[in-house]
């Protein structure tokens, strides 16, 4: 039996093992120091990198987090707090449906709201888009979070004369905050991955960005850019862009637990 | 405090589920106050209408009046937060806050509401751990996990951080229902102690820790108040037949 159990976890860990060694063999080569300092090169040229992209991407997870991490977590909250029955339902099941709408048709939503009001590509409608993906996870991940911390520590704190929110803020929250830290970390680690809701926000761009209301570079459209053309060359800058987009998610998953630790944090 | 507490007419409702039936009981003053009865005959309830927590569940209402120093917890316009201030609660199970140390959750009280004089703090914490009984034994490991502690201390940690916030009136919901004998006693001792300063109103599920703590005695049965009275009548001598049943042990 135990050999079964041990048999299935490795099964389940194996895919990306095998994902991160084929990574590692296939992209490699290709991560150097210009891969992280330069600009891509014209097509024809040796070297170059992906430095706009890097920063692109980054900038992107912080603004989607910027627009969707409050608006989730708040949200998250009324839903766990609310007395209210129909409203947190309605909610509930609107943020279930779109968990699974298409992150592609979130594409679609972000061109018509930002980028046909604007009138041009940009990093701001890149973010938005990441955003509306980020929401429904860091919300029901919130929700679920708060209704873990028990009933107890609830009554506690109101029995010592704390008014509701302090008791939310002060005492639920932190109980609840390595699970929400971790619902954070799945959101951002989906939405560094996605491609398609980039193509007609982010739009993507061979040089340096100015400002956010401009098409702004990512690594998954680069990557994607690069897997497409018919060049060995691109071919291998887009394995080495797509393990640095690996590690990048791992890095930033890393260092957030590692800032957010707390000395007892009771929910895991 | 010389009234007491003064309760009158107090019904109390989860939903349909009328589990109060019109409560008239007058709690004396800087004594302890048992309350006695069977699973579920609305004992917990009734504490927790003295400090108005019964109606932070959903769908619990109260009807009634509760005169504590004469003015009614339940008049329209009483902040159920100012109420809970000065009537202090511990609960069945010991319950530190998880992601706070042992100091931080006897000065979360005064911290939460807005204290960060950091040497008044320090005052309060100890002057309550002292009274808690507990300040010896967790002097050295304040930075540690309230949770952390023994079961033992851990409740007279919740304690601690109940009266850390100078309340009037202790509420105690079967403090010892989850400790062994010998921080049962520890915690009686407390409360022998405590008494001095504070109105005490005991639950428990322990005829004999009500024997031994307490001044009055009301014993409850399916949401009425049975008999209420001086603890050693009531236990020698009671007056309802139900009453005699239950503490000779024939249900319950």
């Amino acid at each position: 039996m135990s050999a079964l159990t041990a048999g299935s976890a490795l099964a389940v860990v194996l895919p990306l093992i095998l994902l991160f060694g084929f990574l590692l063999h296939q992209g490699a080569s290709a991560v150097n120091v210009d891969f992280f300092t330069r600009l891509p090169k014209p097509v024809g040229e040796a070297g170059g990198g992906m430095a706009n992209a890097i920063v692109g991407s980054l900038i992107l997870i912080a603004l989607a987090g910027a627009l969707g991490l409050p608006l989730g977590i708040l949200g998250g909250v009324y839903l766990t707090e609310s007395r209210d029955r129909r409203l947190p339902w309605l909610i509930r099941f609107v943020a279930d449906v779109l968990n699974g709408v298409p992150s592609i048709v979130i594409g679609i939503f972000a061109y018509t709201v930002v980028v046909l009001p604007m009138r041009r590509f940009s990093a701001l409608a890149g973010g938005v888009a990441l955003a509306v993906i980020m929401l429904p996870i860091v919300l029901r991940t919130t929700e679920e979070m708060m209704r873990l911390v028990p009933a107890s520590l609830r009554e506690a704190a109101l029995a010592l004369g704390l008014p509701e929110w302090k008791v939310i803020l002060r005492v639920v929250l932190p109980t609840a905050r390595a699970g929400i830290i971790t619902g954070v970390m799945v959101a951002i680690a989906r939405v560094a991955g996605e491609t398609a809701p980039l193509l007609f926000t982010a739009f993507g761009n061979r040089f340096w960005h100015q400002r956010l209301d401009q098409p702004i570079a990512a690594l998954p459209l680069q990557i994607f850019a690069y897997a497409i053309a018919p060049y060995d060359d691109w071919h291998r800058q887009a394995w080495a862009g797509a393990l640095v987009l690996i590690a990048l998610v791992f890095l930033v998953s890393l260092a957030a637990r590692i800032a957010t630790r707390g000395r007892y944090s009771a929910v895991r | 405090m010389a009234d007491g507490i003064l309760v009158k007419d107090l019904n109390a409702w989860f939903g349909t589920l009328h589990v109060l039936r019109d409560i008239g009981l007058a709690i004396a003053p800087k004594a302890v106050t048992a309350i006695i009865g069977p699973s579920g005959c609305g004992k917990s309830t009734f504490i927790r209408c003295l400090n108005r927590m019964h109606e932070v569940v959903p769908s619990a209402r109260v009807s009634g009046t509760v005169l504590v120093e004469g003015a009614n917890l339940y008049a329209p316009g009483v902040d159920p937060v100012e109420v809970r201030r000065k009537i202090g609660m511990v609960f069945q199970r010991a319950n530190p806050f998880p992601t706070m140390s042992a100091f931080d959750n006897v000065a979360a009280g005064l911290r939460l509401a807005g204290m960060r004089n950091r040497a008044v703090l320090n005052d309060a914490v100890e002057r309550a751990l002292t009274h808690a009984a507990l300040w010896d034994e967790v002097k050295d490991r304040l930075d540690k996990p309230g949770s952390s502690l023994s079961g033992g201390q851990q409740q007279r940690l919740c304690i601690a951080r109940a009266l850390a916030v100078e309340p009037e009136v202790m509420l105690m919901d079967e403090p010892c229902s989850a400790l062994d004998p010998i921080a049962t006693a520890k915690i009686e001792e407390l409360i022998l102690e405590l008494r001095k300063d504070l109105t005490i109103v005991i639950v428990t599920h322990n005829m004999q820790q009500a024997a031994r703590v307490s001044e009055a005695t009301g014993f409850f049965l399916l949401g009425e108040l049975v008999e209420f009275g001086v603890t050693r009548e009531l236990f020698t001598n009671p007056r309802d037949k139900r009453t005699e049943d239950y503490i000779t042990g024939r249900f319950g």
